[in-house]
Formats: C-alpha cells, sequence, structure tokens
C-alpha cells in the first residue's frame, strides 16, 4: 500500500495516446502542412492579405461549426443550422430595409435562431425524438420557410451595423484584421473556457459520453441538452451576422451546404461523432484547413469541383488516421 | 447497549403491476459494519438496494437514517444524507479524467472571483483531493489526469469504490462490485471495502460470491422471495447454511436454530 505518492513516474504516451489524449494535435499539424504545402507551390498563397482573406473566407462556416460542435459533443447532430442561420439573414436584412434600427433588426435576427434552437431542444430532450430526424425535418422547413419569407428574392443590405463584421477592420502587426475575425476569435475562446474550465463543460462532455452514467451522478442530463441547443442557437444567429458582413445580401439560396461544410470542419476537427470526445480548438483548426485548401488549390487554378473532391478526401483520410490511432491505443 | 442502526427499514413492500418484488422487508445497517445481502436470483435484492439508494420509491414501509424517517425520491435525495452506491455498471464516463469523474455532477469552483462570476472549477484543488482518496484507499494509477478508458477493470473499479468513499459520510452501497473482475483485481476491491470500514463507514455489499462474501461481510442478510428472512454471522454460520437459507431449503426457526424446511413441515402437520 502505498503512502508517499510525491514522485509519480510518468509514463510516456504513445502516440495513439497522444491523439487521444489532445484531439487537436492532428487537425493543427494538418493546417501546418497545408499552409506550407501551399506556401512553396506558389507565389500568391504566403502573404498577410491572403491569410486574412483565407481567414474571412472561413468565418462563416467556422461560426456555425462552432455552434455544431456543442451539440456533437452531446452524440447529436444538427442538420438545419445553415438554414436556421439563412432564415436570420432574411430576418435581419427585411426587417432593417423596412426602416427598423440595425440592433432591433439584429437582435431579432439571433433571437429567431435561439427560440429554432429551444425548440429542436426541447423535441430531442422531452420526446427524445433523434436530433439527425428532428434537425432533417426543420432543415426543409427552414429552407422552405426563408424562400417564403423573401419571396424568392434575394434582399441587399445596406451599409450599417449589419454589414460591419466585415468592412470595420484594423492592422494587427499588418495583418488585416476584420471586427468579424476578431469576433468568431473571442467566441471560440468563449466557448473553449465554457468547455474545459466549468462545471456546465464537464456535464456537456458526460453527458454525450455516457448519459446514463451523467444522471446517475447527479447531472440534470435534459437540462444540460436543451442549453446546448439554446446555445448553439445563439451562435447562429451570430453567424448570420458574420455571413452578412462577408456578403451584403441576404440570400435565400446561399449556404445550401452549410451545414454539411460545419460537419466537416467539426469532424476534422478531431470531434467524435459518437459525442463525449472532441475540442473547439479542434473544430477552428478543421475550419481553417478547409478555407486553406480552397484558397490554395484556387491559387494553383485547380477547379472547383476537383476541390470538393480534395475536402472530400481528407475528411474521409481524417477519420481514418483517427481510428488508427485509436486502435493503436 | 444495542447501537442505533445507520441505514435501516420496516415494511418496505414494491409492487411492478402483480408482480410483489419485495413483500414486506427489513433491513438494517449498524455503524462501522460490512454488511452482505445474499438472495437467489429474483429474490428482490436489487429492488431493496435501490430503495435504500432513491433509485426506486417504495410503495409502504419505512426507511430510516439514524432513526430518522426519509423519503426518498432520486438517488440525489439519498447522496444528501451521505448514503452513496457504486453501481454495476460504475455510472463513471470513460472518456473522461479520473479526477473530472470523481467529481462529476458536484464540481468544486473556485472560490475567487473567477469561481463565483465565471463558474471556474477549483482543477488543482479536485486533483489534490481525489488524489489523496486513491492514496488513502491504496488505489496504484498513473496519472489523476488520464481518462478513465485507459484503466485496467479493477482500476475504474477503484474509482468508482473512491469516489462513494469520498463522498459518502453515512454509508456506502456496493452492487456486485466483483462480478466482473478476475481473482487478483477481486481481492484488491474486497481490501478496499477493509479499509473504508476502517474509516468508519458502514458498507453494504449485494454479492453472488459465497467465500467473498465470508471473507469480509461481519454479518449476512439473507434474503429470499421478496423479504429478509435471516440474519447469519459468519462466524457461527456456515456457507451450507446460508445458501440452504437463501433456497429455502432451511429457515430460523422459532427458537432461533436453523432447521430443515421438511422437517418443519412434517412436524407442523
Amino acid at each position: 500500500m502505498t503512502t508517499a505518492v510525491a514522485v509519480r513516474p510518468q509514463d510516456r504516451p504513445t502516440i495513439g495516446e497522444f491523439f487521444l489524449r489532445a484531439p487537436a494535435v492532428g487537425p493543427a499539424l494538418a493546417l501546418l502542412i497545408a499552409i506550407a504545402v501551399f506556401s512553396l507551390s506558389t507565389d500568391t498563397f504566403l502573404n498577410l492579405d491572403n491569410l486574412s482573406l483565407v481567414v474571412q473566407q472561413s468565418l462563416v462556416v467556422g461560426t456555425l461549426a462552432l455552434g455544431q460542435t456543442l451539440i456533437i459533443l452531446t452524440a447529436g447532430i444538427d442538420l438545419s443550422n445553415a438554414a436556421a442561420m439563412v432564415l436570420a439573414t432574411l430576418i435581419m436584412a427585411k426587417v432593417y430595409v423596412s426602416g427598423a434600427s440595425g440592433i432591433f433588426a439584429l437582435l431579432l435576427g439571433i433571437a429567431a435562431t435561439v427560440v429554432i434552437g429551444g425548440v429542436i431542444g426541447s423535441l430531442v430532450t422531452r420526446i427524445k425524438l433523434p436530433p439527425f430526424i428532428v434537425t432533417l425535418g426543420f432543415l426543409t422547413m427552414l429552407t422552405a420557410a426563408a424562400k417564403l419569407f423573401a419571396s424568392g428574392q434575394a434582399i441587399p443590405v445596406p451599409n450599417g451595423l449589419l454589414t460591419w463584421l466585415g468592412t470595420r477592420r484594423y492592422l494587427f502587426g499588418g495583418i488585416p484584421i476584420t471586427y468579424g475575425m476578431t469576433l468568431a476569435l473571442l467566441m471560440y475562446l468563449a466557448l473553449w473556457y465554457a468547455l474545459t474550465k466549468t462545471p456546465w463543460g464537464k456535464h456537456v462532455y458526460a453527458v454525450g459520453n455516457a448519459p446514463e452514467s451523467a444522471r446517475l451522478s447527479g447531472i440534470k442530463v435534459k437540462r444540460t441538452l436543451l442549453s446546448v441547443y439554446l446555445v448553439a442557437g445563439l451562435i447562429y444567429g451570430i453567424a448570420a451576422w458574420q455571413a452578412l458582413g462577408r456578403v451584403p445580401n441576404a440570400d435565400p439560396n446561399a449556404f445550401q451546404l452549410g451545414n454539411l461544410d460545419s460537419i466537416t470542419a467539426v469532424v476534422l476537427g478531431g470531434t467524435s461523432l459518437f459525442g463525449g470526445r472532441g475540442s473547439v480548438i479542434g473544430t477552428m483548426m478543421g475550419a481553417l484547413v478547409v478555407a486553406v485548401l480552397r484558397s490554395g488549390l484556387t491559387q494553383m487554378g485547380v477547379d472547383a469541383l476537383y476541390q470538393d473532391v480534395a475536402t472530400g478526401a481528407l475528411l474521409v483520410a481524417a477519420v481514418a488516421v483517427d481510428r488508427l490511432a485509436r486502435r493503436q491505443s | 447497549m444495542i447501537a442505533q442502526p445507520t441505514l435501516s427499514a420496516r415494511g418496505l413492500v414494491k409492487r411492478y403491476g402483480r408482480v410483489t418484488a419485495i413483500d414486506g422487508a427489513d433491513f438494517d445497517l449498524f455503524p462501522s459494519e460490512v454488511l452482505a445481502v445474499v438472495g437467489d436470483n429474483g429474490a428482490g435484492k436489487s429492488s431493496l438496494i435501490k430503495t435504500l439508494s432513491g433509485a426506486v420509491v417504495p410503495d409502504e414501509g419505512e426507511i430510516r437514517v439514524d432513526g430518522e424517517p426519509v423519503h426518498f425520491r432520486t438517488p440525489l435525495d439519498a447522496r444528501k444524507y451521505g448514503i452513496e452506491t457504486v453501481y454495476q455498471d460504475l455510472a463513471v464516463a470513460p472518456a473522461l479524467d479520473i479526477a473530472s469523474n470523481m467529481f462529476l455532477g458536484r464540481e468544486k469552483r473556485r472560490p475567487d472571483v473567477w469561481g463565483r462570476l465565471f463558474h471556474k472549477l477549483d482543477s488543482t484543488a479536485m486533483r489534490a483531493e481525489a488524489q489523496q482518496v486513491l492514496d488513502e484507499l491504496g488505489i496504484q494509477i498513473k496519472s489523476i489526469t488520464q481518462p478513465v478508458e485507459t484503466l485496467s477493470g479493477g482500476q475504474r473499479q477503484g474509482v468508482a469504490v473512491a469516489r462513494a468513499a469520498a463522498f459518502g459520510t453515512k454509508a456506502v452501497i456496493m452492487d456486485e462490485p466483483t462480478a466482473a473482475l478476475g481473482v487478483a483485481e477481486s481481492a484488491k476491491v474486497l481490501a478496499l471495502i477493509h479499509r473504508i470500514r476502517e474509516r468508519g463507514l458502514p458498507v453494504v455489499l449485494i454479492s453472488h460470491n459465497m467465500p467473498h462474501v465470508f471473507d469480509i461481510a461481519d454479518r449476512i442478510h439473507v434474503h429470499r422471495l421478496g423479504k429478509r428472512v435471516a440474519v447469519v454471522s459468519p462466524k457461527t454460520h456456515s456457507m451450507n447454511q446460508v445458501v440452504g437459507l437463501l433456497t429455502g431449503a432451511l429457515r430460523i426457526g422459532e427458537n432461533g436454530k436453523i432447521e430443515e424446511v421438511e422437517a418443519a413441515v412434517r412436524a407442523g402437520l
């Protein structure tokens, strides 16, 4: 029986354990490799303006992926996040051009995605419907609702608070930084903190990893799940603001693959679709990897369809590597 | 003087439709003892234990903690009275680390502004406390921050038991803690139960394993057909007698002695 345990022999983890414990290491490596490859193979990739642009191009999907990460951590999935966001852009645009203040339009759009998150969360927790089915239904409904609401027309958004995230910028060490980039970074930091440094975060991971154990440990499983869907809804509302900052035009036909793109970023970031494992830092890397890949391939003159092929192949490869690392440990 | 039971029950009844799982069961756990609960499959051991841990609400009867009547509606209610349960499937989250699992559902927040305003976890304190409990119980692990899924079955059991020992102030209930373990790991868990009793906490041990029961129990509660039919001591009774009691071949007669049932029936005729 040991009583003195001052020195604890810390066995070196195997490569598999290393990836298991720090799931963001793999995506970070992939990001560095991609940046290195495109920096060497093109003259245009590695300059501060282009790198800033790459980040700006990842903002909308990156923000959607942040909410998606939360839901996937609870072993759920959200197919309707981009549709909710598009509806929110239309609400913001229509309310604003009809003469309301920018802040009112913005808050109304964000309120809409929070309410949608609350309804989806209630259906998942109270009636115990699978998130896949609920959000598939909401994807269909919200896509149609957005088109009906906008009468099928895109609504141009005049400059102002609603486009602020893309138009306002400052220089940081020579790099053009938009307000949108700053906000996204703050949101990632806030969620990283909430997930890793607070009891709520521990509960989210536990509910996703072992719901029955969580219940027996005294965690309010339903309340935790509902909170996840509400927070994700809030994030999708802010994603709508980011979208108007990128393109000042609320288009009911935009971001039709935004849901799948967000899932790609989450999975590339090393978060498990079975719940309970993953990190928002990984998701940030995942979103950036996709943006770097697209930008780099564009500058190499690769056709957009081949870029899709590359992104898909990368996704499958990432999951395969993840599975092999797990098997090794 | 007879000590007051730490945890006791009188006349518990629980029916599921036409099935009576608990049929007027009594129960007594005294301070600093290991009480084994044995019974055949379907005798109602689990239902009885679940009423004591708050997982099942009895239809009739009374539960007392230190003589005070209590009403457990959920496992949380029982925990508030200091009664901790180690479930058969352990109720751990395999992907979370040991310290997180030990404090799951009752995490500590930092006492400063960060803790109050931003709910910041006091990870340092929780890890130190978790490490201390594991050390006290002699459970050896590589690191308090390693995920529970990297532990062996016995170590996982150790973590679940340590969690119960850390938070239990009245009693620890263990449901078949050695059922899934090998010989060496079972021995460690039994040693763990010893140490918990040494710390002054009484332990309720539900087990099918008679050698384990006779190795560790101070008293044996025999459960049959939904009620307590005997409480015997492993010092004065044999394993065969206990098996006879739980299968119904033997019973405790009116004079307090064990008698064969057929003989008794014949005498009654």
